[in-house]
């Protein structure tokens, strides 16, 4: 094992977990009037209309699929009586399907944002950059789910590797040595998606935090009142700035 | 009972020449700023018109506001689950092009284009790509009926009447009878677009009633533009939130009435307080059939003379003032007591808060046109009867197709106006035309003195917020540690992140910066709003 090793599978995931925890509630504390998808519906409908669900909802399935993978060891989905190739059919199946959608509704969004006028000068640098990290860790993505399933290649259990290394992580337990010995397109891959969610709570993509779960929850018409703290746009100070 | 008070608006559309300076000054207010270019928190609009955003009446197409279902109020647009899912791209969302392209012209070629044939022309550039542009639409192209029979006839109102009296409805010039709407939010008791924001970013301000976005909490979802029947909610497309009409609050809570009113050369606004009972709201909205509607909201209004109500809103935390405002409310009067004033599209069942006096003059001028005494009662009442068609139009706006409470409210109208030349002619008044639409002299003076004289305190009885919560309305007082050098708006992450600029202080830094200036600013650094354009900023070809 080298230092790379421990650089990538041991260094990099706690960063990655130290930014995106403390970047989202510092962003949370210090932007809340930046939270936003900015969306660019007003300028554009009918691609938004297609693409934008599409998109969404692969990406959801892409989010499940990861959860399934990697968080639920290969023993409890053989204790429950699913075969390692079931399973692995089932995977690749659902796994390709959701990431071609999520693929296909990208690559029409981004088509959108560069041939539609407004919506590209809408576009920040910022945004530019989150695009590259988004589309990278989605096509490396696929390409793991084609290894994976040896289309390319003679298959790879990744669930006897990869997914016991991210539960080492979690564990606080690192163990580097089971990513080391992972194929490349897989490690390529986690260190794509570990970027991206490095840039995360810098981006827009923020707004994935926002689902509004609890909108089927509250009664229709909000009321409130000015409040010891309501009146303004401006949110009270912190206590401790500029004192005397 | 739970009584809440309610800070509305009564517009007298007799009144309205057309002129926007309602909307202009509320523009310079409130929307003079990127992002916000398209939006006019005030419009005027001439009906018949396609309105602003257009056709934003037919509720068919952008399914705003509540419908009842097996007796249950629900949003016209789905169930809570259904929007939930429509929450990736807004199915009944207007476009830019359903309002309007905004656009500045390029004034500076006029200036710098060099020595020719031709005469410079500065062309029109969309504010929105910065490209030359064709302009198509505006927030008023059709003002005056321009573009007459071509737009008038798809008014969704036209065609919605066109069905029951079609022959009669003919956008021929010269019959055509028009009047002007001006329009801003409704600050409804039953507000479409509160109940639609995922976010509950929005509410409604149980103080005063006023509904107002919260933009740190709003994530975008932009559900409130599409769930607002009279579109009165906006998306700011630079900072990703919904903006709206705030009813000039930190005005109002100094007791000052809104821009809008303030300017308004017809003085035609009237604002005051309504006392209402919250909890019966949603039944009232239930409401099955459309035409009890108007008299379900009148029935939520509570008398602020009755001490049972005083009583249940001292209990509630309304102030002794504020109970006083009440009772003086202009709003309450032309609403409740003279019944002269009805809500825009009761159907919506939003209960809408700003309350119009119908139009007396199309009706009088038709009148006039052939040849008849246009302020005699007899007449009038008679061609109250016999014009349909302006009539109907109106129910149509007011009362959700309900011809009687728009024929009473301009009787009586038509009454005043008769009786009072009798009193000004010095002929001896005629006690029996207020009569014969229900009123007795006295309160047909008053009504006179609160429509035809309309005094500034009578017009305008807002009661301030307390000055024990003065502390609260920071608002006002913020400019004082606001660093100015700072660009507004702008933040870590781009434009739109970071702290949002206090309403008070951002168009006042924003338009002290430009008119201090030296520098022509880049438009690729600021773009420029045809409204404060002062000759500062150009664009290169």
């Amino acid at each position: 094992m080298t230092a790379l090793d421990i650089l990538l599978w041991v260094v990099l995931p706690y960063v990655t977990i130290a930014v995106f925890v403390t970047g989202t509630i510092w962003r949370f504390r210090y932007d809340k009037f930046g939270w936003t998808t900015r969306s660019s519906q007003l300028y554009e409908r009918k691609i938004i209309r297609i693409a934008s669900p599409i998109f969404h909802i692969g990406i959801l399935a892409v989010l499940l699929g990861h959860v399934m993978g990697l968080l639920i060891p290969e023993q409890w989905t053989h204790a429950a009586g699913l075969s390692e190739d079931a399973y692995h059919l089932m995977a690749v199946g659902i796994g390709a399907v959701a990431g071609a959608c999520t693929l296909f509704g990208v690559a029409m969004l981004i088509y959108r944002r560069r041939t539609t006028g407004p919506v590209f000068a809408a576009t920040t640098k910022n945004d530019k950059t989150m695009y590259v990290f988004l589309v990278a860790a989605i096509c490396l993505g696929l390409l793991t789910t084609i290894v994976g399933s040896g289309v390319i290649g003679d298959g790879y259990n990744y669930r006897e590797t990869v997914s016991p290394w991210f539960r080492s992580i979690f564990l606080l337990n690192p163990q580097p040595e089971l990513m080391a010995e992972s194929l490349p397109s897989f490690q390529v891959h986690a260190v794509a998606g570990m970027l991206l969610f490095l840039i995360w709570p810098f981006t827009r993509l923020v707004h994935a935090f926002s689902a509004p779960i609890g909108y089927l929850f509250r009664p229709y018409v909000v009321y409130r009142d000015r409040g010891p703290h309501g009146a303004g746009s401006q949110a009270p100070k912190r206590g401790w700035e500029k004192v005397g | 009972m739970r009584v809440m008070a309610q800070m509305a608006m009564v517009m007298n559309l007799d009144k309205c020449i057309g002129c926007h300076t309602c909307s202009v000054t509320c523009k310079q207010a409130w929307t003079n700023r990127a992002g916000v270019e398209y939006v006019w928190f005030n419009n005027v609009e001439t009906r018949p018109g396609q309105g602003y955003p257009r056709t934003y009446q037919d509720q068919e197409k952008w399914k705003g506001g509540w419908v009842v279902r097996r007796g249950k109020l629900r949003l016209r647009s789905g169930g809570r689950l259904k929007r939930l899912a429509q929450i990736f791209s807004n199915p009944n969302l207007p476009t830019m092009q359903d309002y309007y392209e905004p656009w500045t012209y390029d004034y500076d070629m006029l200036l710098s284009s060099p020595l020719g044939e031709h005469t410079p022309v500065a062309r029109p550039k969309s504010l929105i790509s910065g490209k030359n542009m064709k302009i198509e639409w505006s927030a008023n192209w059709d003002d005056d009926l321009a573009g007459g029979p071509e737009l008038a006839p798809k008014d969704p109102v036209l065609v919605k009447i066109k069905d029951q009296v079609s022959d009669r409805v003919k956008m021929e010039f010269e019959q055509a009878f028009m009047f002007y709407l001006p329009r801003i939010c409704e600050h409804c008791l039953n507000p479409a677009c509160v109940a639609a924001c995922p976010s509950g970013a929005m509410y409604k301000r149980s103080e005063d009633g006023i509904v107002l976005v919260d933009q740190d909490q709003c994530r975008g979802w932009r559900m409130c533009v599409s769930g607002c029947p009279y579109k009165k909610v906006y998306f700011n497309h630079r900072t990703g939130k919904a903006e709206k009409c705030t009813m000039c609050y930190p005005r109002i809570e100094v007791g000052m009435p809104t821009v809008c009113s303030e300017t308004c050369v017809g003085r035609l606004r009237y604002i005051g307080l309504f006392l209402y009972d919250a909890d019966k709201v949603t039944a009232a909205a239930a409401t099955e059939n459309e035409h009890d509607l108007l008299q379900a909201q009148l029935d939520l209004l509570l008398d602020p003379n009755d001490p049972e109500v005083l009583d249940a809103a001292r209990r509630d935390g309304i102030p002794e003032d504020w109970l006083e405002a009440a009772r003086l409310s202009p709003v309450y009067r032309l609403a409740k007591v003279y019944k002269v004033a009805l809500p825009l599209h009761p159907e919506y069942r939003t209960m809408p808060m700003v309350w119009y006096i119908p139009p007396l003059s199309p009706i009088v001028d038709a009148l006039r046109e052939t040849g008849n005494d246009a302020e005699d009662a007899g007449n009038l009442f008679g061609a109250l009867d016999s014009l349909r068609i302006p009539i109907e139009y109106l129910a149509e706006l007011f009362t959700a197709g309900d011809v009687g409470p728009v024929r009473a409210s301009l009787a009586k109208l038509a009454a005043m106006r008769s009786y009072m030349r009798d009193v000004n002619l010095g002929r001896e008044p005629r006690p029996e035309i207020p009569a014969a639409v229900g009123m007795d002299e006295e309160s047909l003076y008053e009504m006179y003195r609160l429509l035809a004289i309309a005094k500034y305190a009578d017009r305008y009885v807002i009661p301030k917020a307390h000055a024990e919560t003065a502390r609260d309305l920071e608002e006002l007082a913020c400019a004082v540690d606001y660093a100015d050098d700072s660009v507004p708006g702008s933040g870590p992450f781009g434009e739109a992140s970071g702290r949002p600029v206090p309403v008070a202080v951002e168009t006042f830094h924003a338009l002290k910066q430009r008119q201090t200036t030296e520098v022509i600013i880049p438009v690729e650094a600021l773009r420029v709003n045809l409204l404060n354009w002062d000759g500062l900023g150009g664009r290169d070809e």
